[in-house]
């Protein structure tokens, strides 16, 4: 049988972590009571008008430049028309002839075979990110037939970031959508929970033999976490292989991921393709952004989007962070990837750092195996750690001047995760657990000892 | 008298010397608007709210702190412009009852300026339409036809033949704040213009009515129909008015984000004597098929006035003007196609009892509260914005846009200051006339001489310029550049002395201003 390769590409939506809506001035929060956070915009009510936010704009400038693309200086609003009781103006402000950056790149990694020892690097091509409007909920009352509109989120800043199909699989999709999502947690544009709903993404999936076209690709939606992307990417392939080698088609359409059977179902048929009538936003002008050459010299500073003041701006990237770790504590890569791979390790492995004599090299294994690895046994997060880098570092120290074995210091360890509030000092008194550094003592055991084998 | 008069030299000035109150004059208003109700002028009278808006006016008077010109005098606006507390219905069964919680910003800049708001001004549904014919609320009925000037020309048909059938419509779609001014139940008026929409029916009705530049007023609060060329109307008995409210609502607002940053100065009219400065542009293509002989006549003898006093009058070209109706046509069905997706019963307005399915809510909704204008509207629009047809009749539209408004900008580049043209092809139908073409027909015929100013998004406006044969009001208009409405204004000022135009002789009005103050002879209002 010839051989299949699967193409993956994403459309991922990322909320942006703003106060107030992308074109109104009601607030963004998660979970509030029901329509209590709709102006009368975002109601669609007839003679209101779109006022572009600042901040949202500044939010895809940032994460334009954080992947590499161009920032158009000059992009363009629509819209995009289409009926559904969580859209309450028939119509979607997104951008679709001209969006606001183009042309990026994202590097991500991980590891083979779950190895920490083998790490891979590859890169997805960004087409693009837009800024649009986050839709309402609705929610589908089967038993009274009816359906609840919540506009809380109707009118909320997103920015849609396409990544070209250069993916080929789950595990390289869930790569790319976790470094994204660090990514976008540094720069603060989003805050890229999936689970509160900031970070959605759709997989476009097809397969196809080496050196024939692309087959037809199916979309897949209601994907809940990075781990389910990749179940949900590698089913889908495995679907699509198997529906064409028993001689069947694949149908262009869009299905949704069921987490409970690991499986994609088709979605309600949307009544064919469906024919949005994009038309150009009448109500906002072309948004036009400036960079240190071309800024006019009168313009009001209140008015005015600077992107090279922005790019001095960004903080240290992900990535950037990684090969500063890796320089300044000599860890691997693979260290440093882990570190960054759950929030809060990093500044605890560099607070641990700083207060022991230990070396780096030492320290990240108590971080990587013995921290790490409890506090996912107990599903908490480095927040909730009961074990403080001060404690951590002290139980360090102990170990680093030989006060004590590594076995004991394990045993510490073991007891301070109680976190009663003993510090390792006392509980390695209390447990009797010093080593013995004195000559004369340990030959006194140890003759203690032997004299006792031979009166046996 | 009072209620004939200019706001600038009398009114104001009667007003702040306490020879008239407020609420006198208040209360003049709404009863002249009882006894003139079968002009069908106004769908709601705002009698309460207005009677305590006067009593404040009235007390700030007396403070000596009135908060401007404006203060105290009475206001109508077109029911397409949200007013918080009172009904805002677009003349459709899709609103009707609708309560809006907001104010337009022009609204609230007259409010906050001490206007007092009479009430909200019939049109046709949606501001579609060149007569007000077509609204859930029944048409207007231009004041003219009851005039005794219309009145001593008209001869009946047959013996059966009354006043009733005879009345001829007020144009549109601002039908309602034409007849509101002209019939002096108010002294300015706020309409839409987005193909002609306050000038067509000022013409009609006799009245000033004013097309500002494009970005210049704010529409927030307008409910569109066009939003690349909608803007607020303004409907005056006379030109300084017209200068005067303009000057109280134009200006950046952020809330409209196509609204200009610049700073707007308001400004007092000169009275301008020498017009041997002035190159006044005839455009030859708005001798369109259709205009009657009477004010193609009226036109030129326009042009000869300007000519006689000094002025340059050159004949002009502006190719691309016959292809302005169909071009808009599309560009305007394709934004009505967008704006009217909103309402679908879901969070205001009429909501259908069809409870089926959410799409079949949808559909019965839209179907049982939009007319078949706007139905037409939309279903055109829909077929213009469909992937396969965008870029041969949306993209094509807009090229012919930019076409049209560059056949201005060469004009007035030439060394043209002002373009002189007709308003209207004839002077008001009668109604039965009227309705015997559907409205497609009618808009697209009325709108050939005033929405090419929408496309290019200049500023215009109509001055009334002389009685029809029948005794009808007959008004031409001036178009200017960009953003100069005070030259635009100037000029059709010096006109509007130089033609006099007649003062409406109507019974209602004259029982109700009972020659309190001492009635001016002459036509001039300023």
């Amino acid at each position: 049988l010839a051989p299949w390769i699967p193409v993956v590409g994403l459309e991922i939506h990322a909320q942006i972590s703003s106060n107030s809506k992308l074109f109104s001035g009601s607030q963004v929060q998660f979970a509030a009571p029901p329509n209590s956070l709709v102006s009368f915009f975002d109601a669609s009510l007839p003679g209101t008008l779109p006022v572009l936010n600042r901040r949202c704009v500044e939010a895809a400038v940032m994460t334009g430049l954080a992947l590499n693309c161009s920032i158009n200086k000059k992009s363009l609003f629509d819209r995009k028309h289409y009926f559904y009781a969580d859209l309450p103006a028939g119509y979607q402000i997104t951008q679709q002839r001209v969006p606001i950056a183009v042309n990026g790149s994202l590097s991500y990694s991980f590891c083979i075979d779950n190895k920490m020892s083998q790490m891979v690097t590859k890169t997805v091509r960004i087409k693009q990110i837009q800024l649009e409007q986050d839709s309402g909920k609705s929610l589908h009352d089967g038993t009274r037939s009816q359906t609840l509109v919540d506009l809380n989120r109707a009118g909320v800043g997103l920015m849609e970031v396409v990544m070209e199909p250069d993916m080929c699989c789950g595990e390289e999709a869930a790569a790319a959508v976790r470094e994204l999502q660090l990514i976008l947690q540094t720069l603060g544009s989003s805050q890229a929970v999936m689970a509160e709903g900031q970070l959605r993404v759709d997989a476009n999936v097809s397969v196809h033999h080496p050196g024939e076209p692309y087959g037809v690709r199916t979309e897949v939606k209601n994907i809940n976490s990075i781990r389910f992307l990749a179940k949900a990417v590698d089913y889908e392939i495995q679907r699509q292989i198997e529906e064409l080698e028993n001689g069947g088609t694949i149908l262009n359409e869009t299905r949704a991921f069921d987490s409970k059977l690991g499986c994609t179902v088709p979605m309600r048929d949307k009544e064919g393709k469906q024919d949005y009538r994009f038309m150009p936003e009448p109500n906002l002008p072309p948004l036009i952004l400036y960079d240190a050459k071309s800024l006019p010299a009168n313009m009001n500073h209140q008015q005015v989007i600077n992107i090279d003041w922005i790019h001095e701006r960004l903080p240290d990237l992900p990535s950037v962070k990684r090969e500063k770790l890796v320089e300044q504590y000599g860890i691997l890569p693979e260290h440093s990837f882990t570190l960054l791979n759950e929030d809060g390790l990093a500044e605890f492995f560099e607070s641990v750092a700083k207060q022991t004599q230990m070396k780096p090299k030492k320290v990240i294994g108590w971080i990587l195996n013995d921290l790490l690895s409890y506090l996912k046994q107990h599903s908490l997060t480095v927040k909730e750690s009961p074990v403080s880098s001060f404690l951590l570092a002290d139980l360090l120290n102990l170990l680093e001047k030989k006060e004590i074995s590594s076995t004991a210091a394990k045993q510490v360890l073991a007891e301070l995760w109680k976190g009663e509030g003993k510090t390792p000092l006392e509980i390695v008194k209390e447990q009797k657990l010093e080593l013995l550094q004195d000559q004369k003592e340990l030959e006194q055991i140890c003759q203690a000892v032997i004299d006792e084998q031979e009166n046996q | 008298a009072l209620l004939k008069d200019g706001l600038r030299s009398q009114v104001s000035a009667a007003l702040k010397e306490g020879q008239a109150t407020p609420t006198e004059l208040c209360q003049r208003c709404l009863a002249l608007i009882k006894s003139t109700k079968f002009l069908n002028a106004y769908i709601t009278v705002a009698e309460e709210t207005a009677l305590k808006q006067a009593e404040e006016s009235e007390e700030r008077y007396k403070r000596g702190q009135p908060l401007g010109i404006l203060d105290g005098i009475p206001i109508a606006v077109k029911d397409n412009f949200n007013t918080a507390g009172i009904e805002t219905t677009c003349a459709s069964k899709m609103l009707k009852g609708y309560i809006s919680p907001y104010n337009a910003t022009v609204v609230q800049k007259l409010l906050d300026q001490g206007a007092v708001l009479l009430g909200k001004t019939n049109l046709d549904e949606f501001a579609m339409g060149s007569g007000s014919t077509d609204g859930v609320f029944g048409p207007v009925r231009n004041p003219w036809s009851y005039s005794k000037q219309y009145k001593e020309k008209s001869v009946p048909k047959s013996h059966f033949e009354d006043e009733e059938s005879n009345w001829v419509i007020t144009g549109g779609s601002s039908g309602g704040s034409a007849a509101a001014v002209s019939s002096f139940t108010c002294f300015a008026a706020l309409g839409s213009d987005t193909g002609g929409s306050t000038r067509n029916p000022a013409a009609h009705c006799g009245v000033v009515g004013l097309k500002p530049t494009y970005g210049l007023i704010s529409r927030h609060g307008l409910i569109p129909l066009v939003n690349s060329m909608d803007v607020p109307g303004i409907l005056t008995r006379c030109v300084d008015d017209a200068a005067i409210l303009l000057g109280s609502l134009a200006g950046h607002d952020p809330k409209d984000s196509t609204t200009i940053q610049d700073d707007f100065k308001p400004f007092e009219l000169p009275n301008l004597t020498d017009v041997s400065k002035l190159s006044i542009g005839i455009p030859k293509e708005y001798h369109a098929p259709g205009l009657s002989s009477e004010i193609l006549a009226l036109w030129s003898k326009a042009a000869d006035l300007f000519k006689n006093a000094g002025a340059k009058v050159v004949e002009v070209s502006l190719p691309h003007t016959r292809y302005s109706i169909v071009c808009y046509h599309v560009l305007c069905t394709a934004e009505v196609a967008s704006n009217m997706a909103r309402f679908d019963g879901l969070e205001y307005g009429h909501r259908s009892d069809k409870k089926d399915s959410t799409e079949s809510m949808y559909a019965a909704t839209r179907r049982e509260g939009f007319n078949d204008v706007v139905r037409g509207r939309i279903l055109s629009g829909n077929y213009f914005l469909l992937k396969q047809n965008y870029e041969k009749y949306f993209v094509k539209a807009q090229k012919v846009r930019r076409l049209i408004a560059n056949d201005f900008v060469k004009v007035f580049r030439s060394g043209v200051d002002i373009l002189l043209t007709p308003t209207t092809l004839s002077d008001a139908a009668p109604y039965t006339e009227f309705i015997q073409e559907d409205n497609r027909t009618r808009s697209a015929q009325d709108d050939i001489l005033t929405q090419a100013a929408n496309m290019a998004g200049l500023p215009a406006v109509n001055v009334p310029t002389a009685l029809s044969e029948r005794g009808l009001p007959v008004g031409l208009q001036f178009i200017g550049r960009s953003f100069q409405e005070k030259q635009l204004l100037t000029v059709a000022k010096w006109f509007e002395k130089q033609v006099q135009f007649p003062v409406i002789q109507l019974e209602e009005v004259k029982r109700h201003d009972n020659g309190v103050f001492q009635h001016q002879k002459s036509a001039s209002f300023s």
